[in-house]
């Protein structure tokens, strides 16, 4: 090529029909393209700073008796009012919400991570699928709630044992997901193409069939963290949870119960922050739902 | 003959996968997917298998594969049994044979990066020491495929069809194989690209004297790259040849209908299509005698009662047909 003036023709400017399109920061974008994460991420980011602050938060010490202020509607003293022990129930809402919080996330850990084992050991060794599956059908036939009542029954009141009697009515549904998964990513092209290259099984469990579990794992391990709340909430209401010496939502509720018609303060607020968190959990295990892999909205 | 042993080397393969059915769950019938398929390829040789979807092809595929186990039959490697070869011997003889898939898009774990993807048979097989050397080596591969060197910290969903399929063919050479399986390994991928991967084949095949098992249901892009070709129909092969004589001198009624079918581009040519009627019968409960005779132009009373054995009808040329 001689050195000269190339003969470009330049193509016109085009008119400004289309619009163009909004420029948007990183964050705005990503609260415009998942609104239900964004949304169900703040409110239990805020929960969980509640939890962690709670001594700071204008909270006085939310088991100390004070008869003399028993039933104080709430005021500007007393934010949520007193119960009937005239302890301070916006101090013991706020407390409250360390128990829920880690109930919800220890059962959702220890669920998915049992419920993963059990999935990928019957995924993988055909001979023992059948009898781990009809195993975990039957502890799925049992109701979350019957369950967790029944092994509540047989030990002592404590957070650990509220969380491993949930966990082990929890877990048979990771299980049962986590097997779906594993048999259909073990018939996987790629899967086979790693046995070809000489890959030895748990190596392929670890590098291929794992991290692509992981998606419908974290929106069901959302799912049953919002419902372990609800679980531990519903087993201190009837007694069988948290011991009453620990404020949990559940607990207040239950003592706020008799006084309902003329109190109706005391179970209300504790009420209230448990649907808003549970609430908050679901938006944010929906979200994750839709944003992680379309397919698997619809399958779930 | 007897100087040039062959690499791969099936006796009388079959492969039946039970179907489970009733209260408890016991085997109720048997898909006959491979039924007493013979065949060896050459060092260096390309031996393609064509067939309709469901004849068996990629059954014979992923058995030399040993993806499972065989129901019956032998396949000899380098001369080595590989068919009942026990677990740990298997894993270090994988190195010998690869696979290159058909779907560019589930043949590649999404969650890893082309450089993992490239480096797990080089791992495996004790190819590399240390992470420099590692780097270079899938480096290398990229280029061999023709792959930019600066792909090598993408995961494939960043890749074209055509692009994710070189990565494929760069996992399958990566542990210096001598035979690579291609299980229509570019039916998936649109004409322009099907022609470059082809080219790709065919060139790595001469530089690194590789051999290819093609599986494939074109005829046409067949004809490009191989040397003989085996026509199979319900799990068994029908007729093999060389290339030039099954497209030249057809002897099996499959055959032919197939090769009336590919078409010829131009539109005056003037051609005698042989369009079979009927569908392909099931694998489950094939026809007794000879497989094709539901469907043969030309079927007597013997294709029905009598199975055909696969006999030379000339140099090189295997059919089962009792015409011949």
């Amino acid at each position: 090529m001689s050195a000269g003036t190339p003969k470009y023709a330049t193509a016109p400017d085009l008119p400004g029909i289309l619009s163009v399109p909004k420029q948007r920061g990183r964050i705005a974008g990503f609260i415009y393209r998942h609104p239900t994460i964004a949304v169900g991420g703040f409110l239990v980011a805020i929960m969980l700073l509640i939890a962690v602050f709670a001594p700071y938060l204008g909270t006085k010490d939310p088991t100390a008796l004070a008869p003399a202020r028993r039933t104080r509607e709430p005021s500007v003293l007393y934010w949520f009012g007193t119960d009937m022990l005239g302890r301070d129930v916006y101090s013991r809402v706020l407390y409250g919400s360390r128990v829920s919080l880690l109930v919800g996330f220890s059962v959702a850990f220890c669920a998915s991570v049992l419920g993963t084992i059990i999935g990928v050991v019957s995924g993988f060794v055909r001979q023992i699928d059948a009898v781990i599956m009809r195993i975990m059908d039957g502890l799925m036939s049992i109701p979350p709630i019957l369950l967790a009542i029944a092994l509540m029954a047989l030990t002592r009141a404590s957070v650990q044992n509220v969380i491993v009697a949930i966990s082990i009515a929890e877990f048979p549904r990771v299980s049962r997901l986590v097997r779906g998964v594993v048999l259909s990513l073990r018939e996987q092209p790629y899967v086979e193409a790693a046995i070809a290259s000489g890959t030895r099984v748990p190596v392929i469990i670890w590098k291929h069939i794992l991290p692509n579990t992981l998606a419908p794992l974290m929106v069901q391990a959302t799912f049953i963290c919002a419902s372990a709340m609800i679980t531990e909430a519903t087993l201190s209401f009837i007694g069988a949870g948290t011991p009453p010496i620990i404020p949990s939502w559940g607990n207040i509720m239950a003592e706020g119960r008799a006084l309902w018609q003329v109190k109706p303060y005391i179970v209300f607020f504790p009420a209230i922050f448990l649907s808003i968190t549970v609430l908050a959990v679901n938006l944010l295990g929906d979200g994750l739902r839709d944003a992680l892999d379309p397919r698997l909205a619809k399958r779930l | 003959m007897i100087a040039d042993p062959p690499l791969l080397e099936v006796n009388a393969l079959k492969k039946h996968f039970p179907i489970y059915g009733g209260f408890l769950g016991q085997i109720t019938a048997k898909v006959y997917a491979v039924d007493g398929v013979t065949f060896t390829i050459k060092r260096g040789e390309t031996l393609s298998l064509v067939g309709e979807s469901g004849c068996g092809k990629s059954t014979v595929g992923k058995s030399v594969l040993r993806l499972f186990k065989l129901t019956e039959g032998e396949v000899y490697l380098n001369g080595e049994r590989i068919d009942n070869m026990p677990a740990h011997r298997l894993r270090m003889m994988r190195q010998r044979v690869q696979v290159v898939f058909q779907d560019p898009f589930s043949s590649l774990n999404p969650r890893m990066k082309v450089r993992d993807i490239l480096a797990e048979p080089l791992v495996n097989f004790g190819l590399v020491h240390g992470r420099k050397d590692l780097t270079e080596k899938v480096e290398a591969l990229m280029d061999k495929v023709g792959l930019p060197r600066d792909a090598i910290n993408r995961f494939p969903h960043e890749f074209s069809g055509g692009q994710r399929q070189r990565i494929g063919i760069a996992r399958a050479l990566a542990p210096g194989a001598d035979l690579i399986i291609c299980d229509e390994a570019v039916s998936a991928l649109d004409v322009s690209v099907k022609a470059q991967i082809i080219n790709l084949l065919a060139d790595l095949q001469d530089e690194l004297g590789l051999a290819l098992l093609f599986i494939s249901h074109d005829l046409a892009t067949v004809e490009h790259l191989t040397h003989r070709v085996a026509v199979m129909y319900l799990g068994k092969i029908v007729e093999l040849a060389d290339r030039r004589t099954l497209f030249a001198d057809p002897h099996h009624p499959y055959t032919r209908a197939l090769l009336s079918a590919v078409p010829v581009p131009d539109p005056l040519a003037k051609r005698q299509r042989i369009i079979l009627k009927g569908d392909v019968p099931s694998p489950i409960n094939p026809p007794s005698g000879c497989r094709f005779h539901t469907r043969c132009p030309f079927t007597s009373d013997r294709c029905r009662s009598e199975e055909p054995i696969l006999r030379p009808v000339g140099d090189g040329h295997l059919s089962a047909c009792h015409l011949d």
